[in-house]
Formats: structure tokens, C-alpha cells, sequence
């Protein structure tokens, strides 16, 4: 109001009607207020009627006055007298207005609040900080998100420089409540906000607010517990504190006093802090490492279940730490070496390993029946595990006895524990070290799964021997573990295992999977293929179990017939054929059931997708066998057809899996695909629509390349539908961004197939390339995650240039693409000035360089000699280490000396 | 808060079998793509094109170009089947070639050494040598499942599956039909085996417009790799094997020319680093021999007896002059119409001769006259006239040879001189 004082000294009639307008507006908004109250509490209405026509209106506001839309939500947040529930929602709406999981939404949002009204939002956020101060914790909480996904917006763009000030001072001089609420949203804060955008100062003021509310001198329980939450969030900020020892021993010890709080809360906030500063501050452990190693022991032994676990995180935390190093060094460290390995766990590991040894003991009875299980005989035998990696041998003489001591004890705790922390520690330790081990428990496991009454213990049994040939079976292995001999015996008890019931059979599965893959590489000398049908016959029985929908058996039924097949020979290509007939009828049986509920219909669609894989990798192993995929041709037509009735199954979407199948099969049956064409296509543009289940998407994209290849120019008459179904994909903001790269690099599959036909798509392709490529020639300052996926968009931009070049080859349009070679060397040259791109990326690139010397020829020579491409990056992929890169630069070599020459 | 994420349970799988699935798929696309996009890059880059001058009258299956006015049809049929052959401007295209066409394509396409007859400059520092090995220098095309191999005037010497890429049907090999070898050898008799002293195409890729550094580079790098130079099996009926090659220094020059080699040497190669492989008679590449190192160095009759004439062979040009198969060709001396007209000569004609005690004579390192004496034509199985450093060399080896001392004493006052500038240049 006070806005409208600066009229009071104007002529009458202009301020009447500055008045008039004043009055209807704040009309309105009161009005708006009253409704927007009751619109939010109708939107959680039981009846969906009323439901539905509150979210309509909610729309309606929102796309019509977004700023007055976002005011009143936040008004409704910040007043005291209106309902939690329409508060509460309204703080939810108001944070979902500000961000979201899809990245290109995500950036819509943050441009959309960036271009609001500064008073506007200036409004919000008073709003936003008076609400810390409600007596309604949920109002609090609330308000805490959404002004950290404010914050989240703002703080990088140098906005908002004085929220972490007015926050500070709220700590100082407010009753708990506020104190409790600002030290969340300062958690809040850190979890939403990269470290660089806050300067020292200010980090350094929030963590001195925070560990003062962790102290044990803080009374209040929940000022406690939100500060120890908080510090959670802050820890990655805490660099330059952690480096600073009289600071890092104060924290340290305010964390550690605060895992012997009364509160059982704060206790396990406590810990989660300790896990996170094992791994984040793993190189500042030493001076503490006792402690914490005393404060650990007690937790696992005396502490409630969620304390303990964590607990044991952070010894797996810490392994997780050392195995990182010692794989990245090799167990060597020069004076340059970022961060030694101190070997806290090999210091440990007498104390160490008895104390997760004690937990394997503490099994749930049904733990093995229930997916999402996670208790302390699990972490323990997880941690173990690790610890096994990290040290190696040393772990094995400190196990033994504990196995040799329970292992035939008749409480089935006790067996299932041994064998447990015996399958724990197969992978790290030394084939030396256990084959010996191996090769005597080898007999006493095969009897056990058998024999022993208890299917805890068989569970394991079965888990442990796949373990076994995962880990210490293959053609790797200096002495075998498994001999013509013992191969029977291996093969009748798994068969016999896989009858068990259905956790016992899964497990089975599981180590026959890792025994077929042990014999990947040895071809025909595998000891497995005499039993050939007798497996795949077994498999197939186990997947018309009645039960076999628990434990996920049928699945790992199919999985392992997949690796059987997978890892068959030329030997029994025969037999490999006869399951293809198998396989169609049971696909064909799934298409027959008519009006399937839709518990029925999500069967009937698992159950094909696992018949599809099963028919992918039987045509991906045929057809990469001249005489094989000869005899299995003759089933073409029938597979085909079965696959397209697996897509007519469902109206709106695709099967993932068939798709999959397609796309082997196309490239299996090559040029002769062309006659199931034109019935597929239409399936496959549905591939291309899918922008919910960009799986599906990216997995169409690339049969699309499939098909291009086996099809080459017939596939010409299907280009103007997919072209255009490829440039919306890439136009659409919904479509997740994994999809992108594939897409460009199918651009070149389709111009290397339709050569200059692929004209007529140049003015719509290019421009796009263009604009990713300047996108994505620099990466400056990101995440590693950023720069792995622009460096796939940079290999797929680079692919299809790639395609294109070579597909306008020798023909009188190659003139069309010499517009464009300017901007794609200054690509090139930008790409390798950044020096951030990955092997994959630099022999794509330097191919590029040769097809575009190779089809512009002596036009584009000088063009050619003034890149730094031609030189210095030619220079260094010549002298790669990487045979690949190497390869192309020696291909983009000669091209350029011919260009250059003629 | 977040809290912190539970660890995986240790007994579930690792990974999803589908997952397993899509990845595997993506991984056979990227291969596919890769393979397409390298069939691409190989149709260019064996584009070759064939000179001209490699279709003048040398050749024999031409021979009846001079008599244009006599038999026009002829005439025709000759132009018409040289456009066919020069249609051929992919040696893919050529690699499928059978017959006659084969023989008469390939019969063009080998690089041929010019003999030594003085030593050039820079030995020391832009050539390799090798001791060649003694046997029938073959080009060997693998291509399609098979591998063929052609004399020096085209015919076809082996057809044989070989482990080179393309070169024998095996279920294993991924090779598709667009890949392809050809490969520069000596088939030497006694160990059956193919030494490969050259390297043409590889895998589809043309290397005619490669150095000779990296011809050889390539040739060492990937013949072993491809399993061609194991011993025969099945699918593999000859070792290929490679031949030493040194720098020409002091030490390499002494390696070559005595060092034991698995093989029956027949003369020392010198090849030059920069040179592109191109058909014909090259000054790039050179040939020398002495007795130390060869059986075979002065040249021997049908019956292998060494004639106590040297021998030359000619051919005969339209206006009766004798030329050498040089490019361009150095005359020998003329035939006069009389005696053509008498013997039933045709332009075109391989003839033989004896160089008669007149021998050669020289001015100013130019060949001015040659005292010869006609003998008849020379054996069917000769596709070309004598190149005049052959005849030079045979001439010098009987009179006043090239001893390997004067090479290395070239070498040996080259690197010299060599120094001599760089001690200039750092004064400088």
C-alpha cells in the first residue's frame, strides 16, 4: 500500500482512479485467497470428481497469472489462521513449481523464476522466511524445501545475498522451534546448493551454527537432531574446515559425543555422518580412526538395528574408500598420488572381522523369502565381503576357524553363518589361496544342498557355490576347479536343486549361470555341452513350475538358459535351433488368453518378455553362425509374425523386449528384412513415440540402425516417416537426454544407407548437429557425469557426420555439405582445445576429419590445412596408444594427403 | 534428509539379464556401425587410378596396335577391352577378376625394381634394405573366402585358403565380401612359404598412396596378427612370413648382405622411405647382386646355362627401333625395313638379342651405341622387354661390376658429408 503513497500529492481524479484499480485488485485477491484455500483442500478430496475439478482450476490459475498464482500459494503457506492440509499443499505445488527430475523441465522452471517480477518474488520469499517462525511444524518443514529450491535457483545466479544472513540471525535470538526449523533449512540449503556458490564466510558461519546445535549443551532434542541432520548435508562445504585440525578435532568430537545421545534419532544422524565422512573425508581418518573403530564395535554389538547397520556402513564405506585407491595405484604410490592408502581396514581386521562374524549369526528367519531385506547378518556378510577385497589373503586364515567351527553344527543359525562368510570371501582373495579351500569344500557343498534339512542353509549353500564358479571358475584359471570329473556331479545336484523350493531353485539357477559362463571362451572343449539338453530341459521344467513367480525363479530360470545358450558351441547349434521351436510355442501359448484382467495382462507381458529375450539371444547366437542361421532361416517368417502379434498384444506401447528381438533379427536376416517391413513399421514408430519409456525409445532408435544396415537403400521409401518421427524426438523436451546421442548417431546409419538421398534432410539435420555440437563443444567446469554425457552427444554428433560424409561420397551432391565443413572443423578444433573428450569421442573425431577430407576432396584442402585439427590433434591420435585411434587418424591421414595433393 | 542409501543386497544378482541384454545389443550395433562406417572409409580409399602409359605398347596383349590400318575390327576389339580395364579403377573390382582379365590386370600392377647401377644418394638415411629372397615374385590376393596367387605376368601360380582377412571360408572369420588383401611376395620353393616383401591392400584398405615406411610398418604390425604367418593348418595351406628389413647404415647394409636368413637370398632390395607403391619399373626401388649373395647374378638361357654373350631382350617399336621397357623407353638401336619385312617382325614384338664384342658404348653417361646381334624371339612367357638398368647392370657385372665395397663406401661418405652440414648448421 504503501506503493501507492507517492500519488497522494497528484490531481484528485488521478488518484481516485489509481484508487479504484488498488480496491478491485485487492478485491480480487482476497477473493482469489478464499477460494485458492478451498480449491487446495478440494485437491485432496476422497471423491475424484471434486479432486479433478480442483486440480483443472489450479491449472487454470496457474497458465493464466502465474506471478498472482505463485503469491497466493505462498500466502496460503505463510498464514497462520488457514488449515495445515491446503498449507501444505500449497508449499508442495509452490516446490514442484521450481523443480523437476526431467532435466530440460528442470532448466524450463529455473528460467521461469528467474524471469519473474523481482518484486513478485520478493514477496515469496518474506513469505517463505515468516513461515520458519510457525507454530506448525509441518508449515516449518514446508517452507524449508521450498526456500532451499529457491535458494537451489538463485545463490548460483548471485540472487538472494542476504538469506544466509537472516537465516544465521534467526538462530541467535528465536524460541527452539524457529532455531530447529532454520538449522532444516540450512541442511535443506547444503543439499540442494553446489559448495561453490557459498563463500567461506558464509560456510564457515553455518557450520559454526550448526555443530553449536549438535553440542551436547543443546537441550532441546529436536534443535539436536535437526542441527546433526544438518551438518549431514553441510559436510561436503567443509573442506577448508576439515583441512583446518583444530576445527576438524571439534566437529569430530561433537559428532562423536552425539552417537551417545539418549536419542536414538540423533544417535543414527550421528552415524550417518561418521559414514559420510569416512568416505568423504577418508584421508583425515587417521588421528580418529580408533575412536570411532571403539564407538562402532559397541554400536553393532549394543545399539537398535538402524544404529547398528550404519555402523557397519562405515567399515564398508571405508573398504568401499580403499579398494577405490588401491584399484586406481595398484597398490603403489608416488609422491603425486592423490590420496594413499592407509590401510585402515588391514589395521583393523583382527577386531575387525570377529565382529561381523558375530553378526552373520543374527539371521531373520524368512530373510531369504523377502526381497527388500536388509538386517544385520546382511550388512555384516556385505561388509565382509568388502573387507575380503580389500585385503586380499590376509582375510582367509581369519575366517577359516569360524567356518571349520559351525559349519556342522546342528542349529541351522550356525551352518548358514559359515557358509555365508565363506561365500562372502571369494572374490579378493588369491586363486592360490583358495583353490585348495575350494577344491575341499567343493563336495561338502554339493552334499549340503542336498541334504541339509534347512532351506536357510541351502539358500546359501546354493548362493555360495555360484560364487564359487563366478569367482574362481573360467578359462583364466591356472587350475581348474572343476574337472570332466566332478562336472557330473556339479550338473545332477544343481538339476536336482532347481526341484527345491523356490529360493533354493533361484540360487541354483543362479550358479549354473556362472558355471555356463565360466566356459564362455573355451568353445568346443566346455565340459558342459554333453549335458546340454539335459540343462536346457531342466530350465524349461523349473519355468512351468506353479510357483515359479516366487523368488523370482521363472526369471532366473530364463537367464540362465540365456547364458547356456550364450556360452553353447558349434556342437550343439543343432539343439539351439530345436529350443527356437520350443521357445515360439510358448510365446505362442502366452498370445492366446482372450479379456485378461489386468493382474493376467502384466503376467502375460512378463512372461513375454522373457520368451523375447530368450528368442534375442538364441537369434543374436545362430545368426553369428553362417551354417547355423542358414537352418534356423527357415523359422523367419513364423518368428516375425509371432513378434508382431507380441506388439498387437498392446494398443498404446511397445515391448521392449521384442523390439530387442527385431533388432537381432534384422541384423541377422539382413537385405531379406525388407519383406516383414512394411508390417513393422508401423510398430516401430511407435518405438520412436515413446518418450515416457525412453528405454523403449532408445532401444527403436537403435533397430532403426539395425535395419538401415541390413536394408541399405530399400530402406528409402520408410526415411521421410522416420526422419521426421527422429527430428520431433529431438525437439521434445519430455524425452529424456540418454536418447539424444543415439538418435544423431542413427542419423548417420540412415544417410550411410540412403547415400544422397539423404538430401533432402540435410536442412533440417544439420541445423540440429550444429546446435548440439556448440552445446556440446565445451563442458567447462561440470560434473564427471555431465562430461560423460556430452561426451556421448559429441560421439553421436560425430557419427552422424560421419555417416553423412561417407553416404554423399562419389556422388555430384557432395558439394551440398561444403557449407557446412567450416563449421564442423571449427567443432573439431573446439572439441580438442577442451581436452575433455574420452578415447571413444577422439577416434570418432579424427574419423570425421578423414571423411570430410575424403568426400570434399582438394575443395576443401585449405580449409583442411588451417584446423588445428589437421595437425596438431592428426599428431596425437597418430602417436595413440589406442590401436583404434590410431587406426582412424592413419585413415584420416591419407585422406588429407590425397585432398591436399590433387 | 536424505538418508544414506542401502547397500545392494549381497545375494541378489549384480545385474539384470535384460540389462545384460540391451547392452550386449548396443555393443553389436556399435560394432555393426563401426564395420559399416570402415567399409565405407576402404571403397575410397582404394580408388586407383590406372596410368595411361602403363597401356602403351609394351604391353603384349596390345601388340596389334601398330597394325591399325591392316585390321581395324582389331583395332576395336583392342580399344574397347583397354576402357574395360581401365574401367577398373577399385582394386576390389579387381580382386574379382578371373581369367584372362585377371592375368592381364595384375600383370600391370606389380612395382618392379630398377637394377643398381650406381648408388643413390642418401642411402644412408631414406632407404631400406633387405636380402630378397630367391623364388617367383607373386602378388597374393585373398579376397572372398580365398586367396589366389599371380606371377610376375599375371597367371596364377597357387589358389589356396590362407589365414589372411578374406582369405579362406571359415565360420569364424567376420571378414565381410568387401575385405580384401593383396600382397607384394617371393614364393620361395624350398620352405613353401609366401615372404611377403610388400603390402598393397589390407583389409579392404588401399595402401598404393602409403610411404613405404608405413606400408612396411603395417605389413610387420598386422601380418602377425591375422595368424598368416603360423604354420599350415586346414584353412591355412602357406606361411607367409616377413623378411627382415634394415635401415640402410653401415650395420644395416652388413645384416642384410651377411646375415643369416631362413630363406636362399638372391640379391639385396633397396627401397626408398618416401616412395608410394606404384606399377612398373620404379628408380625407387633397386636391385643388386653379387655372388656373395646370389646365384643367379649374371642372367642364365632357357636350359640355365650363363651364355658367354649377354643377352638382351627388346622390343620391337612401329618404325623399327629397339626398345627397353623404361618409361619412357631408351632405344637400343633400329631394325631396317629389309630385314622386318623378311622375318615377318610386327611392331610390338619381343626380340632377342646377344651383345657382340662391340659391347656398349657411353657419352656422357648416355648410351650412344650398342653392338647387337640378332637371335629370335625370347620365350612366350615373357611379358616385357628388358629395362635398360637391367641390361646396364648384366653389362657392368660381366666388365666392371658394383661391388658391395662402393656401397658402403657411398654410405660411409655420405654420412659424412651429413655431418659435415649439421656441424655447418650449428655454427651457423
Amino acid at each position: 500500500m504503501q506503493k501507492f503513497g507517492v500519488f497522494r500529492g497528484a490531481a484528485f481524479g488521478q488518484f481516485r482512479s489509481e484508487r479504484s484499480i488498488f480496491s478491485f485488485r485487492s478485491f480480487l485477491r482476497k477473493k482469489i485467497a478464499m477460494e485458492v484455500t478451498q480449491v487446495l483442500l478440494s485437491a485432496q478430496a476422497v471423491d475424484a470428481t471434486v479432486r479433478k475439478h480442483a486440480e483443472d482450476t489450479l491449472k487454470q490459475f496457474q497458465d493464466q497469472n502465474l506471478p498472482g498464482f505463485l503469491l497466493s500459494l505462498s500466502g496460503e503457506l505463510a498464514s497462520e489462521e488457514k488449515p495445515i492440509e491446503s498449507r501444505k499443499l500449497a508449499g508442495l505445488i509452490l516446490k514442484n513449481a521450481l523443480d523437476a527430475k526431467e532435466q530440460h523441465r528442470k532448466y524450463e522452471l529455473v528460467q521461469r523464476w528467474l524471469s519473474l517480477d523481482v518484486a513478485v518474488k520478493g514477496q515469496i520469499k518474506a513469505c517463505l522466511l515468516q513461515t520458519l517462525s510457525s507454530s506448525v511444524p509441518d508449515a516449518r518443514s514446508t517452507a524449508s524445501q521450498v526456500i532451499a529450491k529457491v535458494a537451489s535457483i538463485e545463490l548460483p545466479q548471485k540472487q538472494w545475498p542476504e538469506l544466509i544472513g537472516s537465516l544465521l540471525s534467526n538462530i541467535h535470538q528465536v524460541p527452539p522451534h524457529v532455531k530447529q526449523a532454520t538449522l532444516e533449512t540450512l541442511g535443506y540449503l547444503c543439499e540442494e546448493v553446489v559448495p561453490d556458490v557459498v563463500d567461506q564466510d558464509h560456510v564457515n558461519k553455518i557450520l559454526t551454527a550448526v555443530v553449536q546445535g549438535m553440542n551436547a549443551n543443546e537441550g532441546n532434542n529436536e534443535v539436536r537432531l535437526a542441527a546433526t541432520r544438518a551438518l549431514y548435508n553441510a559436510l561436503s562445504f567443509a573442506q577448508a574446515n576439515f583441512s583446518n585440525d583444530m576445527e576438524r578435532d571439534y566437529i569430530m568430537r561433537v559428532v562423536c559425543e552425539a552417537t551417545l545421545s539418549p536419542e536414538v534419532k540423533i544417535r543414527l544422524a550421528a552415524f550417518e555422518c561418521l559414514v559420510s565422512i569416512g568416505s568423504t573425508y577418508y584421508e583425515k581418518l587417521t588421528p580418529y580412526i580408533q575412536d570411532i573403530f571403539n564407538i562402532t564395535l559397541k554400536a553393532v554389538r549394543e545399539e537398535e538395528e538402524p544404529v547398528a547397520l550404519q555402523a557397519i556402513e562405515f567399515w564398508s564405506s571405508v573398504c568401499d574408500e580403499e579398494i577405490d585407491i588401491l584399484e586406481e595405484y595398484g597398490g603403489e604410490f608416488t609422491a603425486d598420488s592423490d590420496v594413499p592408502c592407509y590401510h585402515f581396514i588391514k589395521q583393523a581386521l583382527p577386531a575387525l572381522v570377529p565382529m561381523l562374524l558375530e553378526t552373520l549369526l543374527k539371521q531373520e528367519e524368512d530373510q531369504d523369502q523377502d526381497d527388500g531385506a536388509w538386517n544385520l547378518a546382511m550388512a555384516g556378510g556385505t561388509c565382509l565381503g568388502l573387507v575380503a577385497r580389500t585385503v586380499g589373503d590376509d582375510i582367509v586364515p581369519l575366517v577359516m576357524p569360524f567356518i571349520e567351527e559351525n559349519i556342522t553344527k546342528p542349529d541351522w543359525r550356525q551352518r548358514e553363518a559359515a557358509t555365508y562368510a565363506f561365500g562372502s570371501i571369494l572374490e579378493g582373495p588369491s586363486p592360490d589361496k583358495l583353490t585348495p579351500i575350494v577344491n575341499v569344500a567343493l563336495n561338502f557343498m554339493l552334499t549340503a544342498l542336498t541334504n541339509d534339512p534347512s532351506s536357510h542353509v541351502k539358500d546359501t549353500t546354493a548362493w555360495t557355490l555360484g560364487r564359487i564358479f563366478e569367482f574362481l571358475h573360467g578359462s583364466t584359471m591356472e587350475t581348474p576347479i572343476i574337472t570332466p570329473e566332478n562336472c557330473q556331479q556339479i550338473i545332477t545336484v544343481l538339476l536336482q536343486s532347481m526341484k527345491d523350493v523356490p529360493n533354493v531353485a533361484e540360487k541354483a539357477c543362479g550358479a549354473l549361470y556362472f558355471l555356463a559362463q565360466g566356459y564362455e571362451d573355451l568353445g568346443s572343449s566346455s565340459s558342459l555341452m554333453p549335458y546340454f539338453q539335459e540343462i536346457v530341459q531342466s530350465l524349461l521344467n523349473v519355468t512351468h513350475r506353479e510357483d515359479a513367480g516366487e523368488s523370482r525363479l521363472r526369471t532366473a530360470a530364463y537367464e540362465t538358459l540365456n547364458e547356456v545358450v550364450r556360452c553353447s558351441t558349434e556342437e550343439t547349434a543343432r539343439l539351439v535351433s530345436e529350443l527356437v521351436q520350443v521357445i515360439m510355442a510358448e510365446l505362442h501359448k502366452t498370445l492366446e488368453g482372450q479379456k485378461l484382467s489386468s493382474d493376467e495382462r502384466e503376467k502375460q507381458n512378463e512372461l513375454q518378455g522373457l520368451l523375447c529375450g530368450c528368442l534375442q539371444v538364441i537369434i543374436q547366437k545362430l545368426g553369428a553362425s553362417n551354417t547355423a542361421k542358414y537352418a534356423f532361416m527357415q523359422y523367419g517368417d513364423q518368428i516375425m509374425n509371432l513378434l508382431l502379434r507380441v506388439f498387437a498384444c498392446r494398443s498404446a506401447t511397445v515391448h521392449e523386449e521384442a523390439m530387442l528381438a527385431i533388432g537381432a533379427f534384422a541384423y541377422a536376416t539382413g537385405p531379406n528384412f525388407a519383406i516383414f517391413l512394411p508390417e513393422f513399421y508401423k510398430y516401430l514408430e511407435m518405438g520412436l513415440q515413446n518418450f515416457e519409456e525412453y528405454q523403449v525409445c532408445a532401444v527403436t532408435v537403435g533397430v532403426v540402425g539395425d535395419i538401415c544396415r541390413a536394408l541399405e537403400g530399400k530402406i528409402l521409401p520408410y526415411c521421410d516417416g522416420i526422419m521426421t518421427q527422429l527430428l520431433k524426438d529431438l525437439s521434445s523436451n519430455q524425452l529424456h537426454r540418454s536418447v539424444k546421442p543415439p538418435i544423431f548417431s542413427c542419423f548417420g546409419d540412415i544417410a550411410l544407407a540412403i547415400g544422397e538421398n539423404f538430401e533432402k534432410y540435410l536442412m533440417y539435420a544439420m541445423p540440429m548437429l550444429q546446435s548440439a555440437a556448440e552445446l556440446s563443444a565445451h563442458t567447462s567446469g561440470v560434473d564427471d557425469e555431465m562430461i560423460e554425457y556430452t561426451n556421448l552427444l559429441r560421439n553421436g554428433i560425430l557419427e552422424a557426420y560421419s555417416g553423412i560424409f561417407q553416404g554423399f561420397k562419389n556422388t555430384p551432391k557432395t558439394q551440398l555439405l561444403f557449407p557446412y565443413a567450416p563449421h564442423i572443423l571449427q567443432f573439431l578444433d573446439s572439441i580438442y582445445m577442451e581436452k575433455d573428450m574420452d578415447d571413444v569421442v577422439m577416434k570418432t573425431a579424427i574419423g570425421v576429419l578423414g571423411d570430410l577430407a575424403d568426400t570434399l576432396g582438394s575443395n576443401a584442402g585449405s580449409l583442411i590445412q588451417q584446423s588445428v585439427s589437421s595437425k596438431d590433434f592428426l599428431n596425437e591420435c597418430l602417436s595413440s596408444d589406442d590401436h583404434l585411434i590410431k587406426e582412424s587418424a592413419e585413415w584420416a591421414r591419407l585422406a588429407i594427403s590425397r585432398a591436399i595433393s590433387v | 534428509m536424505a538418508t544414506h542409501e542401502l547397500r545392494r543386497p549381497f545375494k541378489r544378482p549384480a545385474i539384470s539379464d535384460q540389462q545384460r541384454r540391451r547392452e550386449i545389443s548396443l555393443q553389436r550395433q556399435a560394432q555393426n556401425r563401426r564395420d559399416a562406417q570402415h567399409q565405407a572409409r576402404c571403397l575410397a580409399s582404394t580408388i586407383l587410378t590406372l596410368q595411361p602409359a602403363q597401356y602403351e605398347p609394351a604391353e603384349p596383349d596390345l601388340q596389334l596396335q601398330s597394325e591399325t590400318e591392316l585390321i581395324p575390327e582389331l583395332e576395336i576389339e583392342s580399344q574397347e577391352h583397354r576402357r574395360d580395364l581401365r574401367d577398373i579403377d577399385d582394386v576390389r573390382q579387381a580382386s574379382r577378376l578371373k581369367g584372362v582379365e585377371a592375368r592381364q590386370w595384375f600383370a600391370k600392377q606389380l612395382m618392379l625394381p630398377e637394377w643398381m647401377i650406381d648408388v643413390p644418394e642418401r642411402l644412408n638415411t631414406d632407404w631400406y634394405v633387405f636380402a630378397r629372397p630367391a623364388g617367383k615374385r607373386c602378388f597374393v590376393v585373398s579376397s572372398n573366402g580365398t586367396t589366389i596367387s599371380r606371377l610376375r605376368n599375371g597367371s596364377m601360380l597357387h589358389r589356396f585358403p590362407s589365414a589372411l582377412p578374406s582369405g579362406a571360408r571359415t565360420s569364424k572369420s567376420s571378414h565381410s565380401g568387401q575385405s580384401y588383401c593383396i600382397l607384394d611376395c617371393i614364393f620361395h620353393e624350398p620352405d613353401q612359404t609366401y615372404y611377403v616383401i610388400d603390402m598393397v591392400c589390407w583389409a579392404g584398405m588401399s595402401l598404393y598412396e602409403c610411404t613405404t615406411e608405413f606400408r612396411f610398418f603395417w605389413l610387420n604390425s598386422k601380418l602377425v596378427e591375422t595368424g598368416a604367418c603360423d604354420a599350415p593348418s586346414s584353412y591355412h595351406k602357406f606361411r607367409f612370413s616377413t623378411v627382415p628389413i634394415y635401415n640402410c647404415d653401415q650395420e644395416g647394409l652388413n645384416a642384410a648382405y651377411t646375415g643369416p636368413v631362413p630363406y636362399v637370398k638372391d640379391g639385396l632390395l633397396f627401397c626408398n622411405k618416401h616412395a608410394h607403391y606404384q606399377s612398373g619399373n620404379t628408380p625407387l626401388i633397386l636391385v643388386w647382386k653379387d655372388e656373395n649373395c646370389s646365384q643367379y647374378v649374371i642372367d642364365t638361357d632357357s636350359k640355365g646355362q650363363v651364355p658367354n654373350k649377354q643377352q638382351v631382350v627388346l622390343e620391337l617399336l612401329f618404325d623399327g627401333k629397339l626398345a627397353t621397357s623404361d618409361d619412357p623407353p631408351v632405344i637400343f638401336g633400329c631394325l631396317n625395313e629389309d630385314f622386318i619385312q623378311e622375318t615377318g617382325l610386327q611392331a610390338g614384338n619381343l626380340l632377342r638379342f646377344a651383345i657382340s664384342d662391340g659391347g656398349l658404348s657411353f657419352v656422357d653417361g648416355k648410351l650412344e651405341k650398342a653392338d647387337l646381334h640378332y637371335l629370335g624371339k625370347p620365350n612366350r612367357a615373357r611379358a616385357f622387354a628388358d629395362s635398360y638398368s637391367k641390361v646396364i647392370f648384366q653389362y657392368t657385372v660381366r666388365h666392371s661390376p658394383l661391388r658391395i665395397e662402393h656401397i658402403y663406401a657411398s654410405i660411409s661418405l655420405s654420412s659424412e658429408q651429413g655431418n659435415k652440414i649439421s656441424d655447418l648448421d650449428m655454427a651457423g
